[in-house]
This record gives structure tokens, sequence and C-alpha cells, in this order.
């Protein structure tokens, strides 16, 4: 078991989601940096579908009741065990009753736990990963035991830690390609969204990330139809949404864009006030 | 109709299909056809398709590779015979109560439509409404046949919770809440059931291609009923739609 000390901000347990339920309007959800989640599942021979914990922001605390291996990946929140730092993206031995904690942030917005195994918490629609209303809880909660694989034994032993590319965590250009509305749009409108550098306002969750600066349009609003994970909205006041894997699975505003997987992940380490820019 | 049909990319994993854009049942039954077809066609790549009033979206498991190929693939599987048959649908009876309790906005719309609540309350629950497809919230049905006399516009500022069963108009639309949300709609009433019950096999009782029947009931028969779907005995009044 994983006991949650200290809960954090809005940690969750994500695999790579649910799909199969989107006739029930369930949204597909899943870890929103899968680049950074397979790091640490691959750094531990784990299946790349395994269960991991997204911390957002650091401030959390977890004691194991078994020994294992872990992997953190993703951004660093200063990761210890028993008050010593370790590092991220490589495999970390860990004891019976062991204090993992995270604290301060040095770059990143997202941090994945991967345990040897994976986390083996409850399956709901096929899938781990947290959502209110599927799962019984839709944020880690101080005292809940997550099951993992008990006292594994470690037949790779690797002491290499794997070196990550920064441009994960510090490009600002998001790729796309053009959304099912993106016509619509006329050429003042698309030389804006592409010559911009547009900033990430306050609200932004695991739904979506909305942006400050507006598009003035008069695109009418669409019948609701589809939305994905990485869909860029324009709503009819400006304001542009980058849907992320929370979202619901319809919508009804303009989709002028669509990220590439790639850029999705590189969104994900990024948080309220940090600039991004569009491309094709 | 088979010609109107248009495929875009959307995105590197998806395909989005297109018919012309309007609310109607024709169309509707075309794409609900289309989604069962795929369903039976063995195809891995495919993880989900998602519905819309006239779209269809296939979601594939990774990148799509050769875009036209996959299109090929789709307009096969579009022009094949429906071995399954068509699903049967069901017409659900939905017990509301529009009591002024639940009903918090009826006042706000008789004021302002000229309709005494009562007849609100009539024309709301006359007749059934088609479902054409389930999204927004897990079990948010879209319902398509309100009375032209109720359409209301959103609110301007949404209320942060909208309790789980409540029955709302938004716009030109009508709607109940499967769970407690943030919400624009006028509320008008509000159900017992449950819209969306993740211990059941089958999440949603009621599917894309159905219809919904709400019947006015008071407070007094809502407790009843809500006692009853907590303890799993209310069985949901349905019949068989088609032929």
């Amino acid at each position: 078991m994983i006991k949650v000390l200290k809960p954090g901000f809005f940690n969750t347990i994500q695999d790579k989601g649910r799909f199969g339920f989107a006739s029930f309007g369930v949204p597909i959800s899943g870890v929103m940096d899968s680049y950074s989640a397979d790091i640490s599942n691959s750094i531990l021979n784990n299946s790349l579908d395994a269960a991991v914990i997204e911390i957002i922001f650091g401030n959390c605390e977890f004691q194991f009741s078994c020994a294992t291996f872990i992997c953190i990946s993703g951004g660093d929140f200063s990761p210890r065990i028993n008050q010593k730092s370790i590092k991220l993206n490589k495999k970390i031995s860990v004891s019976k009753h062991d204090i993992l904690s995270f604290g301060k942030i040095n770059f990143g917005a997202r941090s994945y736990l991967a345990v040897l195994g994976g986390l083996q918490s409850e399956k709901k629609l096929k899938s781990r990963s947290f959502y209110k209303g599927i799962t019984k809880n839709f944020a880690l909660i101080k005292g809940l035991e997550i099951p993992i694989q008990e006292n594994s034994i470690d037949v790779l032993i690797s002491n290499a830690s794997v070196k990550i590319d920064d441009l994960h965590f510090n490009a600002t250009d998001l790729t796309c390609t053009k959304g099912p509305e993106f016509e619509l749009l006329n050429t003042q409108q698309h030389t804006l969204l592409f010559e911009s550098s547009f900033s990430i306002s306050k609200d932004v969750s695991r739904m979506g990330y909305r942006l400050n600066e507006l598009i003035e349009n008069d695109v009418p609003t669409l019948l609701t139809s589809s939305v994905l994970p990485g869909t860029v909205q324009l709503t009819p006041s400006g304001t542009l949404i980058i849907l992320t894997r929370d979202c619901q699975v319809t919508g009804g505003y303009p989709r002028i864009l669509q990220l590439s997987e790639k850029a999705i992940n590189i969104l994900s380490q990024k948080t309220a006030g940090q600039k991004i820019e569009f491309s094709i | 109709m088979g010609n109107k049909i248009k495929y875009k990319p959307f995105g590197d994993r998806a395909i989005l299909i297109e018919w012309e854009s309007k609310i109607c049942a024709s169309i509707s039954d075309v794409i609900l056809e289309f989604q069962q077809k795929i369903g039976a066609f063995e195809n891995r790549k495919i993880a989900d398709t998602i519905v819309g009033y006239a779209s269809l979206t296939i979601i594939y498991r990774t990148r799509i590779i050769d875009y036209l190929k996959e299109v090929a693939v789709l307009k096969k599987i579009d022009a094949s015979k429906n071995i399954i048959g068509k699903k049967s649908s069901f017409t659900w009876e939905i017990p509301v109560c529009y009591d002024l309790e639940f009903g918090i906005d009826l006042q706000e719309i008789s004021k302002v439509t000229n309709l005494e609540i009562p007849e609100i309350i009539k024309l709301h629950s006359q007749n059934p409404y088609r479902v054409y497809f389930i999204g927004f919230l897990p079990g948010f049905l879209y319902l398509g046949g309100l009375n032209k006399q109720l359409f209301f516009d959103r609110k301007s500022n949404p209320r942060l919770n909208v309790a789980q069963g409540t029955v709302a108009i938004g716009g030109e639309q009508t709607g109940i809440y499967p769970s407690e949300s943030a919400g624009g709609w006028n509320i008008i009433g509000k159900t017992p059931l449950v819209f969306f019950n993740i211990d059941e096999d089958i999440p949603c009782f009621a599917k894309a291609g159905d219809f919904i029947k709400f019947i006015s009931i008071d407070k007094e028969e809502f407790f009843k009923i809500k006692k009853e779907v907590k303890q799993g005995a209310y069985q949901i009044f349905k019949t068989l739609t088609n032929d």
C-alpha cells in the first residue's frame, strides 16, 4: 500500500484513460503529460498503461507499507525520501515505512509517481483514472490507501538516470493541425492566431486551459459536435480554450485548432501566466 | 443523403464525419446506424466514436498513418449492409416534479413568456423528446423537440451548483442534470431518477435514438419514488417505440 499522508492540491491517479464510453458522455481522462508518465513507467519496465499518481505543484506526502521501486518523472517538485533528496527519471528503491514527500517547485506543473507494477487501485469502466462521479474519489484524500504489488524483487538493476530534453519544459511553441472550423476564420484572424503570443489565464484545470488574449470574431457556434483533448475552441466573446484530458466529449464552440499529442504534453507542464504560441 | 457526407481529419488521431448541419431525426438515424456498423466491424485501430447532432467522430488508438486509407475503410463500412439490424428504441417515462420548490425559474419563465405555470408544465410534458446523443456530463441527454413557446435564453450568470436530477431549459433545448454541476439553464423541476449510475453494467438506461416522456408528479410522489430509487426498487416505465 501507499498511504496518503498529505494529499496536496488536486492530485489524482491516472492511466491512459477510458475509451469506449463516449456514448455515455464519459470523458477520456488519463495522464495530462503522457510523455513524462511514459518515462516513469518505462524506467520501471512497467506497461505504459500502468496507473501512476499525477502530482500538481508538490506539497504532498506518501508512506509506503512495503518495499518497492518507484520512479518520478515530469516536473521537479523536490522529491525526498525520509527528507533525503532523490533524483528524477531514475529507478529508486524504497523500504517499508519510507516517507516520500514533494515540496518546492523547481520546474514544471505536473510530476508523475510510478511504482513497480503500477498502482492497483479500483478500475471503473476499464480505467483507474480518477473522475468525479466515476471513481469513488476524484482527488487524493488524506488517509487513502492505494494498493500496490507488495515487495517486488528487482531484476533489472540500473543506476542510470535518463536525460530529459529541456525543451519539454521550456518550449512555448504548440504544434497543431487545423481544426474542423479553422476555415471559418478570416486571414486577419489566422494571422493573429499564429503571430501572437498567448498567456495562460488563472482558469486552468484538467478539463482545459483558458487563454487571456482575445480574438474578436463573429464565427457562429455549432450544432453540438465532438471535442477532443487538445481541441482549441473559440468562444463568441473571443476567448480561446484549449481542452485537455478531462474535457467533455461534446461541445458547441468552433474548433479552430487541434494540438498534437506532443503539444498537449508540453502544455500540461505549464500553468497560469506562462506564454505559448500556436504553429501549424 | 450519402453524397452529402463530408470527411475531415480532426487532429492526427481522429476523423470527423459531418452531415448537413441540422437537428433532424432522419440524419440522426443514419449516424447511429453508421456508428453501429463501425462497432460491429472488427477494427482494433478504433478506440471510440462520438455522436453529435449531425456528426460522427472516430477516435483511433494511435496516430493515423494514412488518412485516406482510413477514410476508404470507413466509406466501405458505410456502404455495407447492417447485419445486426436497427437497435430497438424505447420511450422512457420520466417522473418530474414541477413544484415551485424545485422549479425555481418557473415564475420568471411565466412572467416573460406570458404562459401560466400549468401551461408551461403541460407544454413541457406533452410530447416525447428524442435522445440525440449523450454528452456534456456523463449521462446528460441531448434532447430534441422542445416546444417553441418554451424557448428561453440561458442565464447570463450560471449557477455554481445545480442539483442532480434538475430539469431545465436552455435556449432551444431541455435537459436533465445527471450530477451536481454548474449550469446556466433555467430550472423548471426535478426528477427523482438517476441518469448515470456507475455501478450498473450499462451506466445510462437511455441511449441515443430512444425517447423521453416527462410525467408530472407531485412532491409526495417525488419523495416516494426517490426512496424507491435509492433502494433499487423503482422500475422505470418504458415502451418499445419502433415496430
